[in-house]
């Protein structure tokens, strides 16, 4: 596939992995943002590649992993509800809640729905007036906007039986927070190229001055990572902080305007939790007061829930680079993909599935 | 599940910004596709796909331009 292709070239990968080794001269700990890197970096076995002074971090962005356990049980007493049909994306059926999880509420027949787009979740409202349709809003600024039109359309179309439950969160809060802790060992990131797509990479420029810490906005392909890898490594041997674009061909330093527009006009930004990592300032999209008349929370009684995290699972560690997927005690033990302790083990770009996956059995 | 794919815009309907769509043909197999973030795009565009909507046009030149970069680092230890 055009676009695709070029960038799983074995020979060019090869040929930044030597450019690699020849310029590291000392250990360096790298953080790859979001969890898409994270797996294709498992996947292809990248980390075993490198030097062994690298050594890589996998971050906080897998939307799935970091969605506070309180969303997963509102989710659920949402879609138990007669006349609703609940939309989410796939990967958010089998995190567990403190009690069961969406696909075995389904199995136990609750009308809930796996979509590709909320756009989708909108045409079942259209099609299904007697029925509430609830689309399970998560994910970083990159599907936000697509969360954003659907509500926005819903506004214009006058569509009552439509709502969100949103819990959106940012990246540069949580990179702020991360470097800002005590015990943070991260050196250099690799930026999430598809974020930067829609926000740009202006919001950036701050982290690095402050911190003075390279961030290289990297693509998910394995030559877009050596390259990312490459270019943040090549930064850190000569002293230098920058932020810097591998992925130009999709992300420019102003981002998608219209997309950033909608995502203004739709959410605001508030304080959120992270799951595993706590409360982080402004790190969060809530939708807008114009917007409240579509927002699931305000239109379904959530006050009673009780949220229960499980014991012995480590995934805050996970999440902050603290402890890596297989030095975990439960890992691949009481914790496997079909019975996870907690969300790094659910979702497919969660550090321990992506462990477990690719390499527990090998 | 910041996963975006790749893809060819092959049609374009669709009458108010917000309301185009593009049908993407992703190397054989097509979908319907918001335009509504890519006013600017055109037919036979390369566009980046996440969750339903276009987020971006990939700029030919600069896919080029980073695989010549990669092509010529056998010159890469002059640069440190």
């Amino acid at each position: 596939m055009k676009f695709v292709s070029e960038y799983r070239d074995p020979e060019t990968a090869k040929k930044l992995l030597t450019a690699i080794q020849s310029i590291t001269t000392q250990p360096w700990n790298i953080m790859e943002v979001c969890g898409g890197q994270t797996h294709s970096i498992i996947k292809h076995g990248i980390d075993q590649l490198l030097p062994e002074q690298i050594n890589l971090i996998h971050g906080p962005g897998c939307p799935v992993c970091v969605t506070p356990l309180q969303y997963i049980d509102k989710a659920l007493a949402i879609a138990k509800q007669a006349g609703v049909i609940f939309c989410s994306f796939g990967d958010m059926l089998r995190v567990p809640g403190s009690e069961q999880d969406l696909l075995s509420l389904k199995a136990s027949g609750a009308d809930v729905r796996i979509v590709y787009s909320p756009l989708d979740a909108l045409k079942l409202a259209q099609e299904n007036p007697d029925h509430e349709v609830v689309f399970f809003g998560v994910g970083f600024e990159t599907t936000a906007p697509t969360v954003a039109l659907a509500v926005h359309q819903a506004k214009q179309l006058q569509l009552e039986n439509f709502s969100v439950l949103a819990c959106h969160v940012r990246v540069p809060p949580v990179m702020n927070a991360l470097l800002g802790s005590e015990d943070n060992t991260v050196q250099g990131f690799l930026g999430a190229g598809h974020v930067c797509t829609i926000m740009g990479y202006h919001e950036y420029l701050p982290i690095t001055e402050q911190y003075k810490i390279p961030i290289v906005i990297t693509g998910f392909e394995p030559v877009d990572i050596l390259q990312g890898l490459y270019l943040c490594i090549k930064q850190l041997e000569q002293g230098r902080a920058e932020v810097e674009n591998q992925y130009s061909r999709v992300v420019t330093q102003q981002g998608n305007h219209p997309a950033q527009q909608l995502l203004q006009q739709v959410f605001s930004i508030v304080d959120q939790q992270w799951r595993g990592l706590g409360e982080i300032p402004q790190s969060g999209l809530a939708l807008s007061e114009d917007y409240a008349n579509w927002n699931a929370e305000n239109r379904f009684s959530l006050a009673s829930i009780k949220t229960q995290e499980p014991r012995n699972c480590r995934s805050g560690d996970i999440l902050k680079g603290l402890l890596k997927p297989d030095a975990c005690a439960e890992f691949g033990k009481t914790c496997t993909p079909e019975h996870p302790l907690g969300a790094t083990m659910v979702s497919s770009e969660g550090a321990c599935a992506a462990y477990y996956r690719y390499r527990a059995r090998a | 599940m910041c996963l975006a794919v790749p893809g060819k815009i092959i049609n374009i309907s669709g009458d108010t910004p917000l309301n185009r769509m593009g049908k993407i043909d992703f190397s054989g197999i097509s979908k319907e596709i918001s335009l509504a973030y890519l006013p600017e795009s055109k037919l036979d565009d390369y566009v980046i796909v996440h969750a339903g909507f276009a987020i971006s046009i990939i700029d030919q030149q600069e896919a080029q331009e980073t695989l010549n970069t990669i092509q010529a680092l056998d010159n890469f230890e002059a640069d440190l």
